[in-house]
């Protein structure tokens, strides 16, 4: 606001005339104007409400106001037993119901210890990394919504089109899938999926080309993104940011290498962090760029279960799923890196109940939201509009 | 070359007829006292501005934009959803006509008026054929840029009428850049002007006819023109709000600009005004560089395409073909490019276009001068 030279509100100057006449100069007062951005506003991606004072179109302070998206996923846990919570996941970060579901799962089982057949991580691993990309490429398409580039949104979607067709093959539904149980799968992948998974990263690699010369590079959008919102390695690491936000800041932090889960150590990826010399290290390009390259690792991991998968003689999906859940009594925290970020569920178990005593899922929209009031100070309103679109929040896991 | 001058050149291919002999005709039509022609000629572009807006701007835009997204885009009304539009037009005939009880009853509602008027003022100097003028003005391209920026008004008075704060910031940001981008392009105007020496459209068209059909084009005339032209198709994106400089009705940062609050009609008035205005530019940067009513084809020999494809009805074609083109080329930057923020779009206003159209100004006048 300083650098702008705004005028101090309304200072009155009082000058005098000679002995008798006293003469009052009032300035035109500029007033700061408070601003409700949301819940009902195109690029908040839900119903996000954020309250901006601003100065023009500076913005002095936003502060995100939550809830209104609240279905008390928490409150609901504690009544419903531990496979009846899968569905609810699901509906948490509703972009990448496979990852969620996922994570809650990794937590049980570690609460259960029981033994995961090779075949159902695999197929586990596939669909996440599906989910994965499914989910980049809403958060790529609608961040060109929020910078006002249309067509790379629908050019997403239509990709986005086909993976959705192949979860809804192997799982029988599109969005909300329960595909992933205590244990297992629900169904062994159907037969030809596989060979239907080549061909789409085939059919995928030089669309992601196409999307990169289409928005990633265009000039416009550089100048757009580039040096906006910048936030520190540090600051990024005190906000308990993590996924593609915390990449996007220059620290190289994958769940999926650093604290490795399922199969995820026999695969072959690399974890991309900006290298400073496209975009400036922690802004909205590099956050926008992590996401871009890491929709390529998705593809390779994809690749490489595919070759890596036992064969489907004498599986069943459901071998390893338990008939009654009923943890001993303990507590567990399990964590998965999911397309927004870290996704950990803390179990806590009494021994005697079929359902959890508490279940607290800490969410990675959330916990990378709250750093909104820090990046949002004195930046013009569209590039608040750029910053919320880079965080890429579903409030569906930021409210749950 | 002194205007006189210019009106005793003989036009042989206009079929026999004289320049403005369509609405001159029509000019001297009147039942007893009441100036029936006069009323044609202003319904005649209106007309236009709505049956384009009809078809082109609202149908063909949808189909343009979809085929660019891979998408069919609307289907379901009539054969290939030709129908559609009319379908719109009807569900917002239907549509209450909702005043915001905080609203400036005033503004709000004679906001969309002026913004219509405003662009649709500027069609009384556009030559739409070498034989129909609205207004065959000796100022008349001074006029259409001047009268231009009257929406200026309507966009303002809209914008606060509302009372609605994205309106105001839409509203301020849109005279911001209308007022800014006003400069770069009637400096770009003058260039064409210079080379034409007159302010008359319909005399800027003819002296761009020839038997070389493109080659007479002011745009092929000097080594320089295509610098004036660059500026003013990229200010006439910035004027009449289009991709990538909307702006003022960015729908992802102001929800919808300075017609947030507005429904039914008064909202397809503004939605008229702006398709008005896209053809309005479209049409003057054709009159100014690329010849207007002209024929682009040349005579190859006995093979005479330029007088083939020259005439009062062939006049009306061409000009109106290439402000389709225009508006297609607007069309296709709007599905492809992000959108510029507000900082950027006056830097490039006051710091790349201003500084060009200046400097284009002077190269155009030495050549002018110096260059026979």
């Amino acid at each position: 606001m300083q650098e702008l030279g705004m005028a101090e509100q309304g200072s009155i100057r009082v000058s005098r005339k000679d002995d008798n006449v006293v003469v009052i100069e009032k300035d035109l007062a500029t007033e700061e104007m408070l601003l409700s951005m949301g819940p009902q506003h195109p690029s908040t991606h839900g119903v996000l409400k954020l309250e901006c004072m601003t100065d023009g179109e500076v913005v002095t302070s936003a502060e995100p106001y939550l809830g209104y998206l609240h279905r008390c996923f928490e409150k609901h846990c504690e009544v419903v037993d531990y496979p009846g919570i899968v569905p609810y996941t699901d509906r948490m970060d509703y972009l990448a119901g496979m990852n969620n579901e996922w994570a809650y799962c990794i937590a049980v089982e570690k609460l259960l210890d029981i033994e995961i057949p090779r075949r159902v991580e695999f197929i586990r691993v596939m669909v996440s990394e599906l989910n994965r990309i499914a989910s980049h490429l809403v958060a790529i398409g609608t961040y060109g919504i929020d910078l006002g580039a249309f067509t790379p949104f629908l050019f997403c979607f239509r990709d986005r089109e086909h993976i959705l067709n192949l979860l809804e093959w192997a799982s029988g539904a599109r969005m909300l899938y329960n595909y992933i149980w205590i244990g297992g799968v629900a169904f062994d992948i159907p037969a030809d999926f596989n060979k239907r998974v080549k061909e789409f990263v085939d059919y995928f690699r030089p669309k992601v080309v196409e999307l990169y010369k289409l928005l990633t590079e265009n000039e416009i959008f550089v100048k757009r993104t580039k040096g906006i919102g910048i936030m520190p390695a540090d600051v990024a690491i005190n906000y308990a940011w993590s996924g593609p936000m915390l990449r996007g800041s220059g620290v190289q932090w994958d769940l999926r290498r650093n604290d490795p889960y399922s199969v995820y150590p026999e695969l072959d990826f690399n974890v991309p962090v900006p290298d400073g010399k496209f975009s400036d290290i922690g802004d909205c390009l590099s956050r926008h760029l992590v996401r871009a390259l890491e929709m390529e690792e998705s593809l390779n991991i994809i690749e490489q279960c595919i070759s890596k998968m036992p064969g489907s003689d004498g599986f069943n999906p459901r071998s390893a799923v338990p008939k009654r859940v009923r943890p001993k009594a303990g507590e567990v925290y399990a964590r998965a890196e999911n397309p927004r970020g870290e996704l950990g569920f803390y179990i806590q178990s009494d021994g005697k109940s079929t359902k959890p005593l508490r279940c607290k899922a800490r969410s990675s929209c959330f916990v990378n939201l709250s750093a909104m009031k820090d990046l949002s100070k004195g930046q013009l309103i569209p590039d608040l509009v750029a910053i919320i679109g880079s965080i890429d929040i579903v409030l569906g896991e930021v409210d749950r | 070359m002194s205007v006189s001058a210019i009106s005793q050149i003989s036009l042989p291919f206009l079929m026999g007829n004289n320049l403005n002999a369509w609405s001159d005709a029509l000019a001297g039509l009147t039942i007893s006292w009441f100036p029936l022609g006069l009323v044609i000629i202003a319904a005649i572009p209106l007309v236009f501005i709505a049956l384009y807006a009809l078809t082109y701007g609202v149908y063909g835009e949808r189909k343009i934009s979809a085929f660019m997204q891979d998408r069919l885009g609307p289907m379901e009304v009539g054969k290939w959803g030709i129908l559609q539009t009319l379908a719109d037009i009807l569900k917002l005939l239907q549509k209450e006509d909702i005043v915001p009880t905080s609203a400036d009853k005033f503004l709000f509602v004679i906001g969309p008026g002026i913004l219509f008027v405003g662009s649709f003022l500027a069609f009384a100097v556009l030559p739409f054929s070498p034989a129909f003028i609205g207004a065959n003005l000796n100022v008349g391209l001074f006029y259409a840029i001047g009268i231009v920026s009257l929406e200026v008004v309507g966009i303002l008075a809209a914008g606060w009428g509302s009372n609605n704060k994205w309106s105001l910031y839409g509203a301020v940001r849109s005279v911001a850049q209308i007022v800014s981008y006003e400069i770069p392009a009637a400096i770009a105007l003058l260039c064409g002007a210079m080379m034409a020496g007159t302010l008359d459209m319909q005399q800027i068209s003819v002296l761009q006819s020839g038997p070389y059909g493109f080659a007479h084009f002011f745009l092929f005339q000097s080594p320089i023109a295509w610098l004036p032209f660059l500026i003013y198709f990229i200010a006439s994106l910035a004027e009449t709000n289009r991709a990538p400089f909307d702006i003022p009705e960015a729908e992802s940062e102001l929800v919808a600009g300075y017609f947030t609050e507005y429904s039914g009609m008064k909202f397809a008035v503004i939605f008229l005004a702006e398709y008005g205005s896209m053809f309005m530019v479209s049409a003057i940067i054709s009159i100014v560089f690329l010849g207007g009513w002209n024929s682009p084809l040349p005579n190859l020999g006995s093979v005479a395409l330029y007088d083939w494809t020259s005439g009062p009805v062939w006049g009306a074609f061409w000009i109106i073909s290439k402000g389709f083109f225009f508006i297609f080329v607007q069309m296709w930057l709007r599905w492809t490019l992000p959108r510029l923020r507000v900082d950027q779009l006056m830097y490039l206003c006051w710091k790349v276009l201003t500084p060009f159209a200046f400097i284009s100004f002077v190269l155009t006048a030495i050549w002018e001068i110096y260059v026979p």
